[in-house]
């Protein structure tokens, strides 16, 4: 674990619909170069945390501070330019744009040029322009041969569901994030395509040098990668720590387990 | 804290826009209340200072004249309300907005200025005119209904599940197409209802309220009752209010969607056919762009009050009815604007901007299908 | 109805057919499906002829003297009845059967129940009077129907009309695809050259053909019958020998890559723009004028599209841009202005118009942006028509002349050089173009930059767009403001051009005729809304501006809104979408197409191929 100043910091954050409480009291840290993995029972608030995180839905009391500085008040666009990039857990690509479209629509936030430059084509635009698209393919590369050669310029529908989940994460990978946040990134795929996007993960952070949080169901992809494991229960923290204690602690077996959360699963799964 | 507001605090940096809009806010608000206050000093004495300072040439009003505004204001709005019901009930249901509704209202009073002539010529409008305008209503009540559930089945249905701009540029077409069609068919020019016998025109009761009015408002209020039972406590108006909450679902539970569809429509048509009579006995003319101002004040009206909320449309029919009736002369003319019965409509549309800025969900909140509530 | 079966069955399907059914017999019809065909046929025929189309349309001749426009009105619906009745069902692209027999007598018989329509209204004209509330109602009516004889005839002749018609409607679905396109460019050769009547009449003049064109036309107009049979041959003629060329060479061109496409591309507009400005001098004032009308509704629709095709907003008071360009423009350069009036010339005027327009367009779009797009369709509605209102009142008649207007404009002055004005078309038609020109560089240039990606993902999904890092209020401003700016070039074009504004030249038909040009054309592309502005304005007109087809001018508004509620249900990408607009709004066919093109990607499943390649 590293130390020193978070790169995130979470203070007593609450949010609320209505009268229900999705999230309560909660303080989490994440620090640079982690990888943090977020657990819990369904309906446990992870999402809306990271929804609170990308100020998509509003905070009812606490602070999310992001390098020291509040992210509370901003909108989801200048979170995102602050350095914090995100998936969705149903995947919500942009279908009818291009494979490179989504990844150079997404360094929005890191370029500037504006229609002055588009309709003088001045020189600043065009290398501002090839230099997005570089870094697209290079985004783009990073999950093999997949999504570049003839596929860039084919709209994101033809996709199959596995490579619409990496080219959201390649999209998020374009705005040049220093954290990523992923929202269930192996939902939906088979042991052998989860595994590799395991080693994706632990690649990000080598390579690129992303924090990483990640909401995750899939025990494996949570025992092998992640430094840290955070579990969630009824919007409040239950435990933090190393997968092996966390995975014992009969407070974690029991939300999994417990009486009234079996019933509960079964109802919203 | 209200919900769906992201709060604001620790010294954030807002854009540009938010700080444009808050001023524009405090900009209409502090108008209002200017020329509201300025309305005041008028009326306690047209000499005073403030009030010579916002229009010197403010006159005020007579306690009269302040009265007949709000009467008219209220008819019109009951008016504007029952059109609003058919906004208001297809945007629940369908989450678009039926813009040929206005032109549905225009077939209304064109109907009833049609058999009502005919009557007229037979010699019943005159022996039996409350007969004769229970006749005029049934007839232009099944013909609106007949016309927006031909509208549905023709260009709405097929388009059903498209992008959401889809039927409403749609309904932009059927709106300019009923509109033409009226012009070609039945001519260009203002026809005119036969003249209505004098318990309509005088004026009644100790405050001197012109009988068309009283009898708007009260038609109005009964088929409102009438609409209100029938949505709330049929099985009819369960499955409506069913489909509003999510189609989908609803199939699943055996209602039948389209049917459902079909008699929103139809009750909102209905509505709107009553609407064109009552429009008809106001004011005793109507040409082919009769539906175009009433309808979108309607639809204002239906967002004012929340759309999807039935009441809600009654009362926002009321308040826009109100405001273009009074505000003109209590703010505009207060702060030195020349000519405002000109800007009646202009003031129509100020409401609807207003509120879509203060409070976009409406007075009484919305009730809409889950993926429109963005 | 696209088939939606599975690949499998499809491709088994597909193998199995029997090789083609023998056509059917003539009398197996669907008649619940051709009855209710023809009924709405009948409808429409009665429709028509009630609003008085025929006759005032009689007057315009199309073949003389067989045909005029009057009675193509009522000849079309049963020919389109008859042609769809013999729609025939198609499974994975193969018809079901061969057409024979069966589609002709099917056209026919619903051609006849749709004429019937017009036999039943000869028997009511005859019997009652309705002119109370119908004004078409009239006796020229009848006699038209019955072409001079008795009630008895009409009855009869219409039936047999809508039946042959019909027939011939159907009889369409026997002809092979090379046949039928030979068929249709031969009746677009002859309708073409009917409606263009005016403008190639005016254009032989300019260049001294006259010889030509009396031989095509006939005195009083329309076109000899025997030149219309030499222009059938040829067209067909030159459709037979031609066909496929232009498929071919649009193929060839859309294979071009990089610099050679970039090349021809460049070849394509030049070309385009020498004809542009060769044309008009060789024109008459009257094709000048209507070139001038239609290119200042092109530059409307491109200033629309920019905020409709490319931002998706859909601005439904877009005319408040174009009235305040005017007037604004107006206020700067006459001498007549109430107020003010500092006389500027033109162009600095123009940069003081687009400022206040850009201004005006902050100032309507920081309120309404943030609305739901459907709120905002009416609350800019709304703002249109509280300009036009504001322009109107006399609260500010001092500044804006109230219902008066501002009279007495002077030309649009270009650096001292010339003076454009409405008196010379020509030289407005050159301003417009220009301008046009400046429109669609605009729209081409931002579309392909990181605002135009801005626009297309707010388009797309806001919310995620928003997620991404894009500020979605100010791209959609900008759009709005962009809009503006070129809705206020046609309006200081505008204002000086007719040398006069009053508030009846903005009303919201205005907005509503560009909303038509532009979805017409098709959203977001260029090419496809500056054809939706030829053909519309150019053929039936614009709000006040008479179009080739004068004597539609009563109608052309009915046309419009028929045409919007047919172009959303039929065909909602417009005459020349963009590729992306079809994608949008076709994605289940887009993606079987690509799945037959076998380019739909498929999970690899084992994810060994990209570990390979990362090593390398």
């Amino acid at each position: 674990m590293s130390s020193g100043e978070p790169l995130l910091e979470i203070r007593d954050l609450d949010v609320a619909f209505g009268g229900l409480k999705a999230v309560n009291g909660l303080n989490i840290q994440v620090y640079e170069g982690e990888i943090v993995s977020v657990i819990g029972p369904n309906g446990a608030g992870k999402t809306t945390l990271f929804n609170a995180i990308s100020a998509m839905v509003p905070v009812t009391a606490g602070d999310i501070l992001f390098e020291g500085s509040s992210l509370l008040g901003l909108d989801p666009n200048q979170v995102t330019s602050r350095g914090i990039a995100r998936t969705f857990q149903n995947v919500r690509l942009f279908t009818n744009m291009t494979i490179l479209e989504n990844v150079m629509v997404a360094q929005h936030c890191r370029t500037k040029r504006g229609a002055w430059g588009a309709l003088f084509y001045t020189r600043a635009f065009r290398s501002e322009e090839a230099e997005i698209r570089a870094w697209g393919e290079k985004v783009l590369g990073f999950f093999g041969s997949r999504l570049v050669g003839f596929r860039l310029n084919q709209p994101a529908s033809v996709l199959s569901y596995a490579n619409r989940r990496r080219l959201e994460i390649a999209r998020a990978m374009a705005t040049r994030p220093k954290l990523l946040l992923l929202d269930e990134p192996v939902a939906g795929m088979n042991p052998v395509e989860s595994a590799e996007l395991t080693r994706l993960i632990g690649r990000l952070r080598d390579e690129w040098g992303f924090a990483i949080v990640f909401i995750e169901h899939d025990m494996s992809v949570v025992r092998d990668v992640s430094d840290r494991v955070i579990v969630l229960n009824h919007g409040e923290l239950l435990t933090e720590g190393l997968y092996a204690d966390v995975s014992m602690d009969p407070r974690v077996i029991e939300a999994y387990l417990g009486q009234d959360t079996i019933i509960e699963d079964a109802i919203t799964s | 804290m209200r919900q769906g507001w992201a709060p604001r605090r620790t010294g954030a940096p807002r854009t540009g826009v938010d700080q444009f809009l808050t001023v524009l806010r405090v900009f209409a608000v502090g108008l209002v209340l200017i020329g509201l206050a300025a309305f005041i000093a008028q009326e306690i004495n047209t000499d005073n200072a403030f009030a010579r300072w916002a229009n010197p040439d403010a006159t005020g009003l007579t306690g009269a004249q302040f009265r007949g505004l709000v009467v008219s204001g209220i008819a019109q709005g009951a008016m504007y309300g029952l059109i609003a019901l058919g906004y208001s009930m297809v945007y629940g249901v369908l989450g678009f907005i039926n813009f040929a509704h206005g032109e549905v209202f225009m077939m209304g009073a064109m109907t009833g200025m049609i058999t009502s002539n005919k009557l007229a010529d037979a010699g019943l409008w005159e022996s039996n005119f409350i007969g004769s305008l229970i006749f005029i209503v049934i007839v232009s009540m099944i013909v609106c209904t007949l016309v927006a559930v031909i509208m549905e089945r023709v260009a709405y249905r097929p388009l059903r599940g498209s992008p959401r701009l889809i039927p409403l540029i749609t309904s932009i077409g059927v709106s300019f197409f009923i509109q033409n069609a009226s012009i070609v068919l039945l001519g260009p020019a203002a026809k005119a209802y036969p003249d209505v016998p004098d318990w309509v025109k005088d004026k009644h009761t100790f405050i001197q309220i012109e009988g068309s009015r009283i009898l708007v408002v009260v038609v109005a209020a009964v088929s409102m009752g009438v609409l209100w039972y029938l949505v709330e406590h049929t099985k009819g108006g369960k499955a409506m209010r069913a489909v509003a909450e999510d189609a989908e679902i609803a199939a699943l539970m055996g209602i039948n969607v389209n049917r459902t569809i079909v008699k929103v429509f139809a009750v909102g048509g209905a509505m709107a056919g009553l609407a064109g009579i009552l429009w008809g006995i106001l004011f005793r003319s109507v040409i082919h762009t009769t539906g175009f101002l009433p309808g979108i004040k309607a639809f204002s009206a239906a967002v004012v009050g929340g759309i999807g909320h039935l009441g809600g449309a009654m009362a926002g029919g009321l308040s826009i009815g109100v405001a273009e009736s009074v505000g003109p002369l209590l703010i505009l003319e207060p702060l030195g604007v020349s000519g405002v019965s000109q800007l009646r409509d202009a003031v129509a549309f100020a409401v609807l901007i207003g509120v879509l800025l203060l409070r976009p969900a409406g007075i009484f909140g919305e009730r809409l299908p889950a993926e429109d509530r963005t | 109805m696209t088939a939606t079966l599975p690949p499998e069955t499809g491709a088994a399907g597909a193998s199995a057919e029997p090789p083609l059914a023998a056509s059917r017999p003539a009398l197996a019809q669907d008649w619940r499906r051709l009855v209710r065909m023809g009924a709405v046929g009948a409808v429409a025929q009665v429709f028509i002829a009630l609003s008085n189309m025929p006759v005032r349309l009689d007057e315009r001749v199309i073949v003389k003297p067989v045909l005029s426009l009057g009675y193509l009105t009522l000849l079309i619906v049963p020919f389109a009845a008859g042609h769809r009745v013999g729609h025939q069902i198609k499974r994975e692209g193969m018809p079901q059967h061969a057409a024979g027999a069966h589609e002709v007598a099917g056209g026919a018989a619903c051609g006849a129940v749709a004429g019937g329509g017009l036999s039943l209204l000869a028997v009511l004209l005859a019997n009652f009077d309705l002119r109370e509330p119908l004004v078409n109602w009239s006796p020229m009516l009848a006699e038209l129907l019955a072409f001079g004889n008795a009630t008895r005839f009409a009855v009869v002749i219409w039936l047999l009309i809508g039946a042959a018609v019909g027939a011939l409607g159907g009889g369409l679905r026997l002809l092979g695809p090379r046949t039928r396109r030979a068929v249709v460019t031969m009746a677009l050769a002859v309708g073409g050259a009917a409606v263009l009547e005016p403008l190639v009449v005016d254009l032989a003049e300019g260049m001294r053909l006259e010889a030509l064109t009396d031989r095509l036309y006939a005195r009083r107009g329309g076109i000899n019958w025997t030149s219309a049979l030499g222009l059938a041959a040829g067209s067909g003629i030159l459709a037979v020998l031609g066909r496929g060329r232009i498929q071919q060479a649009r193929a060839h061109i859309a294979e071009l890559e990089g610099a050679q496409r970039t090349r021809t591309n460049g070849l394509l507009i030049l070309a385009t723009a020498a004809v542009l400005i060769v044309l008009p001098l060789f024109a008459g004032k009257l094709t000048n004028e209507l070139l001038a009308n239609v290119g200042l509704f092109v530059l409307l629709a491109l200033g629309l599209n920019v905020v409709v095709g490319l931002a998706g907003i859909l601005d439904l008071g877009y005319v408040a841009f174009f009235a305040v360009g005017s007037y604004s423009a107006a206020v700067l350069t006459a001498a007549t202005s109430p107020r003010i009036n500092p006389e500027l010339p033109w162009l600095v005027a123009l940069i003081v118009v687009v400022i206040i327009t850009g201004l005006v367009g902050l100032f309507i779009g920081a309120p309404v942006i943030r609305m739901r797009g459907d709120y905002l369709a009416i609350v800019t509605l709304g703002f249109g028509e509280i300009i036009r209102l504001i322009f109107l009142s006399d609260w500010l008649s001092g500044w804006f002349g109230g219902s008066q207007g501002i009279t007495k404009i002077p030309g649009a002055g270009i650096f001292g050089l010339t003076s454009v004005a409405g008196t010379d078309p020509r030289r407005v038609f050159y301003l417009v173009l220009a301008f046009c020109a400046i429109a669609i560089y605009v729209s081409w240039r931002l579309e392909r930059s990181r605002l135009g990606r801005a626009w297309m993902a707010v388009r797309e999904d806001e919310t995620v767009a928003e997620a991404m890092g894009i500020n979605t209020v100010n791209v959609k401003l900008l759009a709005f403001v962009v809009g503006a700016i070129l809705g206020s070039f046609s309006g200081a074009i505008f204002a000086n051009k007719v040398g006069s504004v009053f508030p009846s030249s903005f009303l919201i038909l205005v907005s509503m005729v560009i909303l038509v040009v532009v979805i017409f054309g098709g959203m977001g592309s260029i090419i496809g809304v500056i054809a939706g502005a030829a053909l519309l304005i150019g053929v039936l007109g614009g709000p006040k501006q008479p179009g080739l087809l004068q004597e539609f001018s009563e109608f052309k508004l009915l046309i419009y809104g028929a045409l919007l509620v047919w172009m959303m249900l039929a065909r909602p990408e417009g005459l020349i979408p963009s590729a992306r607009r079809t994608r949008e709004l076709h994605q289940e066919e887009f993606l079987q197409d690509a799945w037959l093109r076998g380019e739909v990607d498929t999970d690899d499943g084992n994810g060994a191929e990209p570990e390979a390649t990362e090593r390398s």
